[in-house]
């Protein structure tokens, strides 16, 4: 492990060099643009698997908290009278605020459920929000809203958008890795691997479960917001979208759930796919079959997702014949038992 | 708003939410044998809808006898997807799993039907699609009874099965616990081959009820899957009677708001409901909760 640590640093840097120079490098906006959702998708992926990852709690329904943070950036911005420009970048922040206080209410009821009923539970609320925006006046009913829509150059417009995400997206990867090494953390995941065992040991499960239900909506609300903002246009259907839901699960899943840096991974690979696919736009229908088998044959041959999987391969091939290692590294027990179980199989 | 028709909106809530029971069944089925979200369902309901639209349109066969044909390709189709998808998840994760597994596989349908037929939306058409008779003073679609006569026989038929028939117990042990139904000699891989052929081949006419009531294209099964999830877990998991309660239930409650408060508030009623009876009853109106902790 010891050895393995300065490497990862290593690795860390790079990747935010490279975070820091790509839009020097790749100037061009519909590449720059691509960026700037993929980025988008890398923070909500990151910030639902810091709860749903780390918790065995699969939520469908943090369209809520991004939607929540869309609409509140732009009813901010126009109700205040923000001038177009980098000052309503500042209620980022705020967006992500409001999508924090209105995941305690929506937490508090779902959390009371559990396995299918919590997921039924989220998906309900999604479309309540969802009707709500279209119904009501202040939210512009179904043809939406528009924030301010800034007069930067159109050459260096994305990049903009493609630094503050950057921002949020090391914060939110940063609390993800802080949290995940974190007694809280732990008490995740306890919850996860037998919620009845952590309860019975002194984890006050509905207070740890709330609050990283809590946490993981704040960035998401962050983004919301600069997607709002990014896209000068907000409309109930795409704020508070199911697919959305279905999304980020499946970047999180691809790239290995409960691990800090999967969902950065499947979200990097799906989100960029989709974006150059909806460019370039000739075949999308192949494209809709070549994407559900690429990701059916990822599922089904690597279930663990890509990082956990590259990793065990790792780990094999560097021990050979000494299993007992592999069972005490990595902290969670579920964990353990997995590598137990797959070392009696073989 | 008056008597004669918030009546009306009871009696359209009934024969619609019979239908919606049609195609929640499989759903409820494979949910409660296998543990698994079947995110797919939707997409199946609109691949039946386009099977009997083939089926009609270029072989003028009518809608229900078609079923004769949709009913056993559909059985065989869902003990593919078993076979091939659902059987190789982990028991561990398999609720999770299950839901990324089967949206992989209805991205995949609505590609291929994409591929075939466009993206345009179409409506299976037939004489009794368009007309309807008189009633006690209420004017009621031919197709919508239809629907609802073929809702309730093959939800008898499944209810027979699962409750009435030696295969039926085997399911059910299952369901309760897989290690002790194997032990007593339940060949549980093969019950849940036929539990999702048999879940797939009920959607098939509940896709084919589905495309003569509404007009569809390809995407169009990503709305029904929400409602029809929504239903399964407000009516118990596995209860096939319980799904029907659940939808008749929701379309009632949506057609009776829309006729006492307004349209635009009604589906929000029907979700703010259920989340209000999932928190009182987190197992649904029909599950059995004991039974179902292993």
């Amino acid at each position: 492990m010891t050895a393995r640590l300065p490497f990862r640093a290593l690795l860390v840097g790079v990747a935010i060099v490279i975070l820091g120079v790509f839009p020097l490098v790749f100037s061009n906006p519909t590449t720059t643009s691509i960026a700037v959702f993929t980025l988008i998708f890398m923070v909500a992926a990151s910030s639902w698997n810091m709860f749903s990852g780390y918790s065995g709690y699969i939520a469908l329904g943090h369209a809520v908290y991004f939607g929540v943070g869309a609409y509140a950036l732009t009813l901010l911005a126009n109700h205040l009278g923000f001038a177009a420009g980098w000052g309503v970048f500042a209620l980022v922040p705020v967006a992500g605020i409001i999508a924090g206080l209105v995941a305690i209410p929506t937490g508090v009821i779902a959390l009371r459920a559990r396995r299918h009923t919590f997921v039924v539970i989220t998906i309900a609320f999604m479309f309540i929000f969802q009707l709500a925006a279209s119904n009501f006046a202040f939210t512009g009913g179904s043809s939406g809203l528009q924030p301010p829509t800034p007069l930067w150059s159109a050459t260096s417009y994305n990049d903009h958008f493609y630094y503050v995400a950057a921002v949020i997206l090391v914060a939110t990867v940063l609390l993800s890795w802080l949290v995940r090494r974190s007694r809280f953390g732990l008490q995740l995941f306890a919850i996860r691997d037998d919620e009845e065992r952590a309860r019975g040991l002194g984890v006050r499960v509905g207070r740890v479960k709330l609050s990283a239900f809590v946490l993981s909506a704040i960035p998401i609300g962050m983004v919301g917001g600069v997607y709002a903002y990014f896209l000068g246009q907000i409309f109930p259907q795409f704020a508070f979208d199911p697919l959305f839901d279905l999304s980020i699960a499946l970047m999180a899943f691809i790239g290995g759930l409960g691990t800090v840096w999967g969902p950065l991974l499947g979200a990097l690979v799906l989100e960029s796919l989709q974006q150059y696919f909806t460019v370039q736009s000739g075949a999308s229908q192949v494209y809709l079959i070549i994407y559900g088998g690429l990701f059916l044959a990822v599922i089904l041959l690597l279930p663990r997702g890509l990082i956990p999987s590259v990793e065990d391969l790792i780990r094999r091939w560097r021990t050979r014949g000494g299993a007992q290692d592999r069972a005490t590294e990595e902290g969670g027990g579920d964990r353990t038992a997995d590598v137990v179980k797959a070392a009696g199989a073989r | 708003m008056n008597a004669s028709s918030l009546a009306k909106a009871v009696i359209d809530g009934i024969l619609t939410g019979g239908v919606y029971a049609l195609m929640a069944a499989g759903l409820t089925l494979i949910f409660g044998v296998m543990d698994i979200i079947n995110i797919a369902q939707g997409a199946l309901i609109v691949l039946g809808a386009y099977m009997s639209y083939v089926l009609s349109v270029h072989l003028g066969i009518d809608l229900f006898l078609g079923l004769i044909i949709t009913i056993p390709a559909f059985f065989v189709l869902g003990v593919f997807i078993e076979w091939a998808f659902m059987r190789r998840l982990r028991d561990q994760e398999r609720t999770a799993m299950s839901i990324l597994v089967t949206y992989a596989v209805a991205i995949i349908i609505e590609g291929i039907l994409s591929v075939i037929f466009g993206v345009d939306f179409v409506q299976l058409q037939a004489s009794y699609i368009n007309s309807s008779f008189h009633l006690l003073g209420f004017y009621l679609p031919y197709i919508y009874v239809f629907g609802f006569l073929l809702a309730l026989v093959l939800l008898g038929v499944l209810y027979y099965i699962l409750y009435r028939t030696h295969f039926g117990r085997g399911v059910r042990g299952s369901l309760q616990n897989r290690s002790a139904a194997e032990l007593i000699g339940v060949n549980v891989n093969r019950v849940r081959a036929l539990s999702v052929g048999i879940g797939v081949s009920v959607t098939a006419a509940g896709g084919m009820v589905f495309g003569a009531t509404n007009s569809f294209n390809p995407s169009s099964g990503y709305d029904l899957i929400s409602r029809l999830l929504s239903i399964v877990i407000l009516g118990g998991l596995g209860s096939i009677g319980g799904a029907l309660v659940a939808a008749v239930f929701m379309v009632t409650l949506e057609d009776v708001v829309a006729v006492v408060w307004s349209p635009v508030w009604a589906t929000l009623v029907y979700y703010a409901s259920l989340i209000v009876v999932l928190s009182f009853m987190p197992n649904g109106l029909f599950g059995r909760a004991a039974v179902r902790a292993q």
